[in-house]
Order: structure tokens, then C-alpha cells, then sequence
């Protein structure tokens, strides 16, 4: 049987479609989960899309994290099944206490949109097993609240434990030691700023995100 | 008892507050001098049933803690003030 990827859609997801896209160009399965679902359906992983969940009222994630396809999303990180958050799916795992920190308002208060190149800084998760730490990888971001933050000894712990996966090469954002993505202690839960969905061909101006997709997908197979 | 809870979230001593910062920068052009120390946060309101005061408190501070702030980056000031003994 195909690998099959859920990816989770809230009110105000605008990034599940370019997400089973790209699973489908590179020959999974994916399905689409709405908030209000109580399991994930026939999932050997999951990825919680970008956009605007609930509005990003309150907080972005806040309202999410409460949403009943949580708990099953905690019970499948729980149980070491593959979780990627890609942006406000980042905002939403760190809400739910599933990755440690919080995301606020961009230095400088610009929203930022463009090509980002982001160093690999572990090859050791369900994202990055495909590709080579020290890569730089040209990644799209397209955010206003992805500046991480955390306490000094969160950050401490998150490098002495090599959970730091990506840096960007210049900081757009503010991010506290330059960080773009982070793992759980297990491995298996990863949140990102970047969107690797929107660089898987080469219309797209950058092929880059396939080594992470890929990753996640072979990540799949194996849970 | 009936209370208007009126919960304050600011962000925390140490967390940049880039609203705060550039409303501060702002002013001068604006042609206000000696402003200083500009920070931004929300106000959110609601009532609130309760038996007293310190229960009510307690169910407050509680939803501040698990939802209307993210402890991360945010602390909240909660103010209660009784507006019926009992709802109509």
C-alpha cells in the first residue's frame, strides 16, 4: 500500500492543496482532514498546512490547538508518527505544546515574502533524512508572526540536543539564533516557517523543497 | 454572582514589542517630544458566574493561563468587578 499523508486543514488553511500536490507529484497518497474530524483517517503521517487558522484570532494557533482533530494529532506525535507544521502549522504545534517556544510579530514589523535560503542544520528528523546537514536550501517563507522565540533554557536545550534542523543565512525575522525549524526530543515532530510545498518544481523557481518532502514521505514509510 | 472580568495581556519584560517600538519612533514626526516607554497589548472582556470573588478569580486566571495568553511571550492582569449577586 501507497504511503498515505493527512494534512490537516482548519478554517483559514490556504496551503493544503499545494501541499497533497506535491505528495501526489511525488507518488504518496494524500487526504485532506477538516478541524472538526475526531481521527486521521488511514495516516502514516501528517502535515498541518499554512494559512490563517480561525483567523489567527487571539493568537495564530491558538484557537486551532482546541480543535478536536488535535487530540488525535497529539496521540499520532505521541505514538512516534511523523508531524511536520509548516508556518501557521508551526504556530499551531507550538500553541498545542507539541514543539517548545512561541512565534511573535516579525522584527521590524514587515511581513515577509520571498525566496529564503535556509541552512540544514541536522539531517536527524522526519524531515530532513534526505538531505545533507550544511545544505542551503532556497525556500520560500510568507509570514508576519514567524519570528521564534523562547525562554534561554529552552534554546539552550534545543542546541545542546541538536534540535535546531534549519537556520536561516540571514535572518529576515528576528528568530533567536537565527532558527527556521525545530524537532521535538523524539524527532517526529517538526514545526518550520518556510513552505518546502512551494519549492517542489521548477515553475516555481526552486526545486529545493523535495529533499524535505521526500524526507517526510520516506519518514512515513518506515512508521 | 455576576463579575466584568477585564483581562490586560501584555507582552513579557524582555520580549520585543515592534508595535510598541514603532508607535514610539512615530511620535516625534508627529510632533509629540518626552513619550517614552510605548508598549502595545490587548484588552479582552467578558462576564463571568461565579460564587465569589476568589472563585472567580480562580476560573479566570485559569483561562488566561490555558488559552487568552500564550505564557511564552505574554503575562495578563486580571480585574473583577462584582455587577449582580446573582443572574437574571
Amino acid at each position: 500500500m501507497s504511503t498515505n499523508i493527512a494534512v490537516i486543514r482548519f478554517p483559514g488553511t490556504n496551503c493544503e492543496f499545494d501541499v497533497l500536490e506535491v505528495v501526489q507529484q511525488l507518488g504518496a497518497q494524500a487526504h485532506i482532514v477538516f478541524h472538526d474530524e475526531p481521527g486521521l483517517g488511514n495516516a502514516d503521517a501528517v502535515v498541518i498546512a499554512g494559512g490563517f487558522a480561525h483567523g489567527d484570532y487571539l493568537r495564530p494557533g491558538a484557537i486551532a490547538r482546541f480543535s478536536p482533530v488535535m487530540t488525535a494529532v497529539s496521540e499520532f506525535a505521541a505514538s512516534g508518527g511523523p508531524v511536520v507544521g509548516i508556518c501557521n502549522g508551526f504556530q499551531v504545534l507550538t500553541e498545542a505544546h507539541l514543539l517548545p517556544g512561541a512565534l511573535q510579530k516579525n522584527a521590524g514589523l514587515k511581513f515577509r515574502c520571498g525566496p529564503t535560503d535556509l541552512r540544514v542544520e541536522s539531517s536527524d528528523s522526519v524531515l530532513t533524512r534526505a538531505v545533507a546537514t550544511g545544505d542551503v536550501l532556497s525556500i520560500p517563507i510568507n509570514h508576519f508572526e514567524g519570528n521564534y522565540t523562547c525562554s534561554a533554557e529552552t534554546l539552550a536545550e534545543l542546541q545542546s540536543e541538536d534540535r535546531v534542523l534549519f537556520r536561516y543565512v540571514n535572518n529576515p525575522n528576528g528568530s533567536v539564533d537565527d532558527i527556521a525549524g525545530i524537532c521535538n526530543q523524539g524527532r517526529n515532530v517538526v514545526g518550520l516557517m518556510p513552505h518546502p510545498e512551494r519549492a517542489c518544481h521548477e515553475l516555481l523557481g526552486s526545486t529545493d523543497g523535495v529533499g524535505l518532502m521526500q524526507s517526510l514521505l520516506d519518514s512515513a514509510s518506515r512508521s | 454572582m455576576i463579575f466584568e472580568a477585564v483581562v490586560e495581556v501584555r507582552l513579557r519584560a524582555g520580549i520585543a514589542d515592534p508595535q510598541g517600538a514603532t508607535i514610539e519612533r512615530a511620535l516625534p514626526a508627529l510632533g509629540f517630544e518626552g513619550v517614552d516607554g510605548v508598549t502595545v497589548g490587548k484588552s479582552i472582556r467578558f462576564t463571568v458566574q461565579a460564587d465569589d470573588e476568589s472563585a472567580a478569580t480562580a476560573l479566570v486566571t485559569d483561562l488566561c493561563h490555558r488559552f487568552l495568553t500564550n505564557p511564552v511571550i505574554e503575562d495578563s492582569e486580571i480585574s473583577l468587578t462584582a455587577v449582580a449577586t446573582s443572574p437574571n
